[in-house]
């Protein structure tokens, strides 16, 4: 109870955090507009329903995958930021448990990304992309596993950093590359051989995957894009949850401990 | 309340170690200051008692709990005003009095000032009374003053009933008054909790007040008592002497079986002999005489001197 307690004051802070910053607020919710619009409508234009594939759908989905995911991996950045204000000392000379730390934080960073999610949604409605209501409500679970899980990649990559100079230098290596290997813009069916693996090691493939899933299952008309069920989704995302959280926990606290 | 014994810190990839083995006790109750110049080691061994940063060897318990075995006891009962201000700037004064409470489990959250239990909210007014700050306990930490904030920090540091609160330069960044309205709501503190108090600090002042004093530098003890003992520890008395024939005054002095040392004039340690019996044994006629008595602020402000010359030189804390 006590710890569940401390999970959502930290989750919370987060939230008053962004609530409170406007210019943030406004950015998360123009920054995915251009990128689908300009994207998804000039891949439109130039190739329109190559191979049988609603470019425009299929880039919907992997820009909202993608920005819900990504957005919860950088927002667990500000541990680091803290860490530098100096706020992150009164969170760890606390006595709470460390995985409790890291999982409101986990929580608080998805909260705060769901935000973006939605004016990809709106813009979505707006260019009738196929969003009807039930569509809707299917894609909040989804939406949040993918910030959730987001984050805890980000756990994982952000223990091994030293400040937060180094987070934003390292973050466009590990995030860039997999925009491709997830098939976020790009059908990833047929990869030579090395491409493949790599794309099936990238985590965000299968964040992006899940909530096709889920779209394309209120689609049955279009072609099926989703590569994997989405069973086989939810069980490799929840592993690789439990490996992130774990691993990236254990590192952070050791780097704290250990200067 | 506080037992340390051996405690040494090597940071990584540091050449010396930030805390040389040091060992020393506070009695419950006790308001103890670890004095020492920049880069001593007092935070270092601050955080470590505070379990925020593991030691490379020695031990160290508080109330009984091994800081390193039972972590989650020890941060349960210290309470810690860090060197640099750790409020969340954007949340507001309550905001951050309450975050505190719930990571102590004092009480459940609630996500809203109205929806904590009324005692937390008696409290929070009383607090903010106490601080000084009425309504603006609602207002963002960004728009506090530096006193208010450490004060601010303070009462969030009691709030779960700490028994023993470190105070890691607590007066740094303040301006005189401030310091000084600071200096007596920590009395008050001590007065109405009885609890342990840790204090680090560079000004001798502020030490002075303490009940014990432990002097640190290149994170190894120089002196450890009360402010008195430190004194007749610290201070070196001697007597500066010279004279026109200083071949027959080494000679003498050589032959009295006086400690001396010097090119001329001659500094002769009075080891506790008294000035004036030393100066009668002499009988070469002298023309220097200086008596050397200091205070216990020249002797500090002579181990700061050393540490800051030696710093010059170029080995980094």
């Amino acid at each position: 109870m006590r710890e569940l307690s401390a999970v959502l004051a930290i989750a919370h802070r987060d939230l008053i955090k962004l609530l409170r910053d406007r210019a943030r607020l406004v950015a998360d919710l123009v920054f995915p507009l251009i990128f689908i619009g300009v994207l998804g409508t000039s891949l439109q234009a130039s190739f329109g329903d190559a191979g049988g594939i609603d470019l425009l759908a299929f880039v919907f989905t992997g820009v909202l995958a993608q920005t819900l995911w990504q957005s919860s991996a950088m927002g667990v950045i500000s541990l680091i930021e803290d860490r530098e204000n100096d706020f992150s000392q009164e969170i760890f000379v606390s006595p709470i448990s460390r995985y409790s730390i890291v999982i409101g934080k986990v929580l608080g960073e998805s909260l705060v990304a769901l935000p973006q999610g939605l004016a990809i949604v709106i813009f979505g409605i707006v260019i009738g992309i196929g969003l009807g209501p039930a569509t809707l409500v299917a894609l909040v679970p989804a939406a949040l596993v993918i910030t959730v899980f987001g984050g805890a990649f980000g756990v994982l990559v952000l223990s091994r950093l030293p400040n937060r100079r180094a987070a934003t230098q390292i973050f466009p290596f590990v995030m860039l590359p997999q925009f491709f290997l997830a098939g976020v813009f790009n059908p990833i069916e047929n990869l030579p051989w090395f491409l493949d693996i790599l794309s099936r090691l990238a985590p965000l493939r299968y964040a992006v995957d899940l909530l096709r899933n889920v779209y394309y299952s209120f689609h049955p008309e279009r072609v099926d894009v989703p590569l994997a069920s989405l069973g086989t989704n939810l069980a490799l995302i929840g592993a690789l949850f439990a490996i992130f959280i774990a691993v990236g926990t254990a590192l952070f606290v050791r780097s704290e401990q250990n200067r | 309340m506080i037992q340390i014994e051996g405690l040494l810190k090597r940071y990584k990839r540091a050449e010396r170690n930030a805390v040389d083995g040091i060992s020393f006790n506070v009695h419950a109750g006790e308001f103890f200051a670890l004095l020492g110049p920049n880069g001593a080691g007092k935070t270092t061994t601050i955080s470590i008692l505070t379990t925020t940063l593991a030691p490379t060897s020695g031990s160290a318990t508080i109330d009984g709990h091994d800081i390193v075995a039972e972590a989650s006891a020890v941060r349960r009962k210290v309470g810690i005003i860090f060197q640099r201000p750790s409020l969340d700037r954007n949340l507001t004064g309550e905001e951050n009095v309450r975050f505190h409470a719930v990571l102590y489990g004092v009480y459940p959250y609630a996500p809203s000032y109205r929806l904590m239990p009324e005692p937390y909210r008696r409290q929070v007014a009383e607090l903010a009374g106490v601080v000084g700050i009425g309504d603006e306990v609602f207002e963002p930490v960004r728009t506090y003053s530096g006193g208010m904030s450490r004060k601010l920090e303070i009462v969030r540091s009691l709030i779960h009933r700490p028994k023993v609160l470190f105070l890691d330069e607590p007066t740094s960044g303040l301006d005189a008054p401030a310091r000084r309205s600071l200096w007596t709501y920590l009395e008050r503190v001590r007065r109405e909790s009885n609890t342990t108090i840790l204090l680090t600090t560079h000004y001798l002042e502020e030490a002075e007040q303490a009940d014990r004093i432990c002097i640190i530098d290149h994170g190894r003890v120089v002196s450890y008592g009360t402010p008195t003992a430190i004194k007749a520890d610290l201070i070196e008395e001697y007597v500066l002497v010279d004279t026109a024939d200083r071949q027959a005054l080494v000679a003498e002095l050589g032959r009295l079986g006086l400690p001396h040392s010097g090119e001329g004039p001659y500094r002769v340690e009075l080891d506790g002999r008294g000035t004036h019996a030393v100066l009668k044994s002499i009988d070469t006629p002298l023309n220097v005489v200086q008596t050397h008595m200091p205070s216990l602020e020249d002797a500090y402000l002579d181990i700061v001197g050393r540490a800051e010359a030696e710093a010059e030189v170029g080995t980094d804390a």
